[in-house]
């Protein structure tokens, strides 16, 4: 887990075992001759973070099946090997948190995660006991980033992540909410309080937070995760069953998710999406709309529009 | 939970249909061979209410206190909580129906039955017809769902038999059945399960004739009292 404001010896040293990793799982570097994978800055630290993620909702939460831990440790390493970063969980996911704990291990602990959790409970009090348990889970030294879940209990948990923050054992802080839930509420955290990420529901049909968070966030200086890209896979569902147009090779699109995709993190104050999944072949495709063209603002306009009428 | 209104069934989804399917499986996998001991205790209840004994309420609350229990603690509490947080409360509800069970028909002995069509057609559905249904729907058949294992077919199987009960409809010891049929019921429905219907059914069945019963028994009550 780098630190972010600056090229360390220890990033340095990171991203090469990273890459190390990948030629032995892979013939191919990451990139795959698609050139760099595609990153934004944190605006905080100015650490480059990939524009697609890894989310663990539903998807990792398959409790104590052998087999079932194994094939999400496979979508994890083929998520590393892809160039993914940044791993998202909640206490709220079932046994997402000791999925991943178990996929980090197995894998011998990727050092180029960026491991983001969150605390979801509603007592302040209990909120470090919880994120130490999350941490347990994940078999790692600190998180990159403590969200606080559906800012449950905000008021009370955030002093906590700041002052772990300060201490040290947490690089980042942020806040989450869902489906257009609370913005009210989410821009007053952002106005009042030093976070460093926002977690919102953005996709090709949700769209609120174009009107005040995405903006705000910009403002601010604050990273945007989007979850819910593809509303939990009903939007690929709808758009499975028409072809792709002839305009997504213009963005380097070879299917929908990665059209989906792009249109999110193409805006400019979006930091990453967090695609979940369970399917190696669809981690594949979602960490590779990372790679090549970006629509522009006419693009996106064409993908919304075209969203819409299927 | 703020803004209530704006959550959906969707929602409430937190983990894969295939996951849950696969979790019955992985079930009955670690208990066998009580399946086959559950199943024999069913029957022992079909055998019971065919033959008229004064014993036979305390045996059969006994038998079905001693399901519920198992069910609590070996799936709820040890199998499904791997999934979700609130498996350690209907692990909690699901021995508070066992207790209740122990409570009012084993040691108070009240729960005596009589004879009834429906409550025996929906008994020897779920002790025989629901574990058979499931494969039909295309799931495996290791991942059945059977009475005194699993708690749909233990729901319905128990809610049956108290529609058989004599006297007032013991509500009692049907809430917490009933609630289970919902909640399983939503559950499903959120993953879209083709199986969906079968404890909202069972459950919604029930309820109707329960609550028939109910008021004819009340109307009954106050026509005798204008006749005194």
């Amino acid at each position: 887990m780098p630190n972010g404001s600056t090229l360390t010896r220890r990033t340095l040293i990171s991203s090469l075992a990273a890459a190390g990793a990948a030629s032995v799982l892979r013939p191919l570097s990451p990139a795959g001759g698609r050139g760099p994978i595609a990153t934004r800055p944190i605006p905080s630290s100015g650490e480059a973070l990939p524009v697609v993620g890894l989310g663990s909702w539903i998807t990792f939460n398959v409790g104590d099946d052998g087999p079932a831990r194994d094939s999400c440790a496979q979508v994890m390493g083929t998520f590393f090997q892809e160039g993914g970063r940044l791993i998202d969980s909640s206490p709220m996911y079932g046994s997402s948190q000791e999925v991943i704990g178990y996929g980090l291990a197995k894998l011998r602990h990727p050092p180029q995660l960026f491991a983001a959790d969150k605390v979801w409970i509603s007592s302040g009090s209990r909120g470090p006991e919880q994120i130490e348990e999350s941490r347990r889970h994940w078999s790692v030294p600190r998180f990159d980033l403590l969200q606080v879940h559906n800012l449950m209990s905000w008021e009370e948990h955030l002093p906590t992540l700041f002052a772990m923050k300060k201490a040290g054992r947490v690089r980042y802080v942020g806040v989450t909410t869902s489906e257009g839930r609370r913005h009210p509420e989410v821009e007053k955290v952002m106005r009042t309080q030093p976070i460093d990420f926002v977690q919102v529901t953005y996709n090709a049909l949700d769209r609120e937070a174009e009107d005040r968070i995405l903006p705000l966030a910009r403002e601010r200086r604050i990273a945007v995760i989007c979850n819910r890209p593809f509303r939990q896979g009903a939007l690929i569902r709808e758009v499975a069953g028409s072809p792709l147009p002839g305009w997504a090779a213009e963005i380097d699109c070879a299917n929908w998710a990665q059209v989906l995709l792009k249109f999110i993190v193409s805006h400019p104050a979006v930091t990453c999406a967090i695609p979940a999944t369970s399917r190696v072949d669809h981690v594949r495709q979602n960490v590779g709309a990372a790679y090549g063209r970006l629509p522009d603002e006419a693009m996106r306009r064409r993908i919304a529009s075209h969203v819409q009428t299927l | 939970m703020s803004e209530w209104w704006t959550y959906t069934l969707a929602d409430i989804k937190s983990f894969t249909l295939a996951t849950y399917y696969r979790l019955f499986e992985l079930h009955n996998r670690a208990i066998w061979p009580a399946q086959v001991v559950a199943v024999a205790l069913g029957l022992a209840i079909f055998a019971l209410l065919r033959r008229p004994d004064v014993r036979r309420g305390r045996i059969i609350a006994a038998i079905l206190a001693a399901c519920w229990l198992f069910v609590a603690v070996a799936f709820h509490a040890h199998r499904y909580a791997t999934l979700t947080w609130s498996a350690r409360y209907y692990a909690w509800a699901f021995g508070a129906e066992a207790v209740v069970l122990l409570w009012s028909g084993v040691v108070r002995g009240r729960l005596s039955f009589e004879r009834g069509a429906a409550g025996l057609a929906i008994y020897l559905f779920a002790l025989a017809a629901h574990p058979l249904i499931e494969p039909l729907i295309g799931r495996r058949w290791q991942a059945i769902e059977v009475f005194g294992i699993a708690p749909d077919p233990t729901a319905i199987a128990t809610l049956g038999l108290l529609l058989l009960a004599a006297g007032r409809v013991r509500w009692e010891l049907a809430a917490i059945p009933l609630l289970w049929c919902a909640i399983s019921g939503a559950t499903l429905l959120s993953m879209k399960a083709p199986d969906a219907g079968i404890p909202l059914a069972g459950g919604a069945i029930v309820l109707v004739l329960s609550t028939s019963r109910t008021l004819r028994r009340r109307r009954n009550v106050e026509v005798s009292s204008v006749k005194t």
